[in-house]
């Protein structure tokens, strides 16, 4: 069939200006509360069938030494401004002090030389980040399940938040301040540790010095850096903007396994 | 000479039409929201790692020592001036460093957070929605009947005889015109039967929590990058094959196909006098 040149014009601006008005809609739905609530109900859905066909405990694949990354990316901050943080930076983080409180029966307050007697993990994985790429490191750390026992959870504790030392975005409520939370069966988890270490040396700063999680399993950013405090809770909702983490309160999941 | 009369044949069941105006939207919502996500790292690589350095492909910007920007895509060694289009894109005098233009995204500003919440509600429409139809196509015998070739189908002969007619657009009438003929049923069995489901599975192996549970499928595909790889190239195949599907569609009889696809009825122009038989679908 043949179309004349003026019939085409008609036809693709037609087609250009229809596309233009679903573009409009779909724009509209991102950024009305109630169109992006259907949107993210999709994620509940994502949670749950993942914890159905994937058991919890199953380990995340881990590598051979041949397969680090020698150009693993560092992501976020990468150097931390926070005054306290360079004062401890200054030292070497000899003045470093791990504080573990909350919702525990004996509040903690560790060294990294505290850190390095407990029973560690070591483990190359592979760390997927949210925007696409991936890298493989070797991570040694405290194991987070006994560095707890240690601590004794209260039986009302149901989350772990991890506060960081840096702010990651300047705000006037100090909710750019990063932090993470997990829930307690990732915390117990095999692999998930507080690494100190990265590619057997100590952790650099761009990569979180002195203290990293590893919750691996987990898109790359629920691997909080520069941890500072790990405070039990059974709600993480009176924090930041409420949603368990700096990316989450940006809109991101807080089941991050996808 | 008098017009021959048209016979309206039952062509698409109830499920065959929703299912594929269902995937019209989850695909269409799938890509652009794809389109928006890759931009948050426009570049993809082989294996289970990223090699920073040597993406086999890339798109962004470049600044010229005029302090203008290019839109550069690199596809192994080669690089080519994609100014635009990819790379660098938006209205001339307003135009933004993305890999993607702004038309061809949800939502259309780079936004991944969002863009992943668009992404994985269609992508949970679409695999239940395929699930409606694989079901629908087994037990229903569509899939059978009317996809898998016959032996006659499959003859070289036969098949030739297919592309040879495709070629000069030239599309069989009557009784021939009542089923799909073997270039057809190739093409739709292929999308159904293995590009559509790439996707999903490719897309599965992005995520490391379910990595964690099969990580013998993230080996199939030969790692994480691969994986990701292969969903782009997936994407952009089921691209090719819905250009080709609407050129068809055109080619062929633009009105009666969208209406054989929305009331199920195909009008046919029978060759001789038509002796009513059963429907065929």
């Amino acid at each position: 069939m043949t179309l004349s040149a003026n019939r085409r014009g008609w036809l693709q601006a037609g087609l250009a200006s229809a596309g233009a008005l679903v573009l409009a809609a779909c724009d509209r739905i991102t950024n009305n509360p109630k169109g992006n609530a259907v949107l993210q109900s999709a994620e509940g859905l994502t949670r749950r069938a993942q914890r159905l066909v994937v058991d919890r405990k199953a380990l995340a694949r881990e590598f051979r030494p041949g397969d680090i990354s020698p150009d693993f990316k560092p992501n976020g901050s990468v150097d931390p401004t926070d005054a306290d943080y360079v004062a401890l930076k200054a030292k070497g983080f000899a003045d470093y002090r791990l504080v573990v409180d909350g919702l525990v029966e004996r509040p903690l307050s560790l060294s990294l030389a505290d850190l390095r007697a407990l029973p560690a993990r070591t483990q190359i994985t592979r760390h997927d980040c949210v925007e696409g790429w991936s890298s493989i490191g070797k991570w040694t750390g405290a194991r987070l399940g006994p560095l707890l026992d240690q601590a004794r959870l209260k039986s009302s504790a149901r989350y772990l938040v991890f506060h960081c030392g840096d702010t990651l975005e300047e705000t006037l409520d100090g909710s750019g301040q990063y932090y993470e939370s997990i829930d307690l069966i990732d915390a117990y988890h095999p692999q998930t540790i507080l690494a100190y270490d990265m590619n057997d040396r100590a952790l650099p700063v761009p990569h979180g010095a002195p203290l990293r999680l590893r919750v691996e399993r987990q898109l790359g950013y629920k691997q909080a850096k520069y941890i500072m405090r790990i405070e039990a809770v059974d709600d993480y909702r009176h924090l930041g903007r409420g949603k368990g983490g700096f990316w989450e309160d940006r809109g991101y999941e807080w089941y991050a396994g996808i | 000479m008098a017009k021959p009369e048209k016979v309206l044949v039952y062509r698409h069941a109830a499920v065959t039409r929703l299912t594929h105006w269902i995937n019209v939207l989850a695909l269409t919502l799938l890509l652009m929201s794809g389109l928006n996500i890759f931009g948050a790292h426009p570049a993809l690589y082989w294996g289970q790692k990223a090699t920073f350095a040597h993406p086999w492909i890339s798109i962004g910007a470049v600044q010229l020592p005029s302090g203008d920007m290019k839109g550069v895509t690199q596809i192994g060694s080669t690089s080519f001036d994609t100014t635009g289009v990819l790379g660098y894109s938006g209205k001339v005098g307003a135009r933004e460093p993305v890999a993607f233009p702004a038309w061809a995204t949800v939502p259309s500003q780079r936004d991944l957070a969002d863009a992943r919440h668009w992404h994985f509600f269609f992508a949970w429409l679409f695999v239940l929605n395929g699930l409606v139809y694989w079901l629908a196509g087994l037990v229903g015998g569509h899939i059978a009947k009317d996809l898998v070739p016959t032996r006659h189908d499959v003859a070289p002969r036969n098949v030739w005889r297919e592309i040879v007619t495709h070629a000069k657009l030239k599309f069989p009438k009557g009784e021939e015109a009542r089923h799909y003929n073997v270039l057809q049923k190739g093409a739709y069995l292929a999308v159904v039967l293995i590009l559509l489901p790439l996707m999903v599975l490719t897309g599965l192996c992005m995520s490391p929590g379910f990595d964690a549970g099969a990580p013998w499928l993230v080996d199939v595909f030969g790692g994480r990058q691969s994986a990701r790889t292969i969903h782009f190239l997936t994407a952009f195949t089921i691209v090719g094959f819905i250009l080709l599907h609407l050129f068809m569609v055109v080619a062929s009889g633009t009105w009666n196909n969208i209406r054989s696809m929305i009331t199920g009825r195909y009008a046919i122009i029978p060759d001789k006098a038509p002796e009513p038989k059963g429907e065929a679908a």
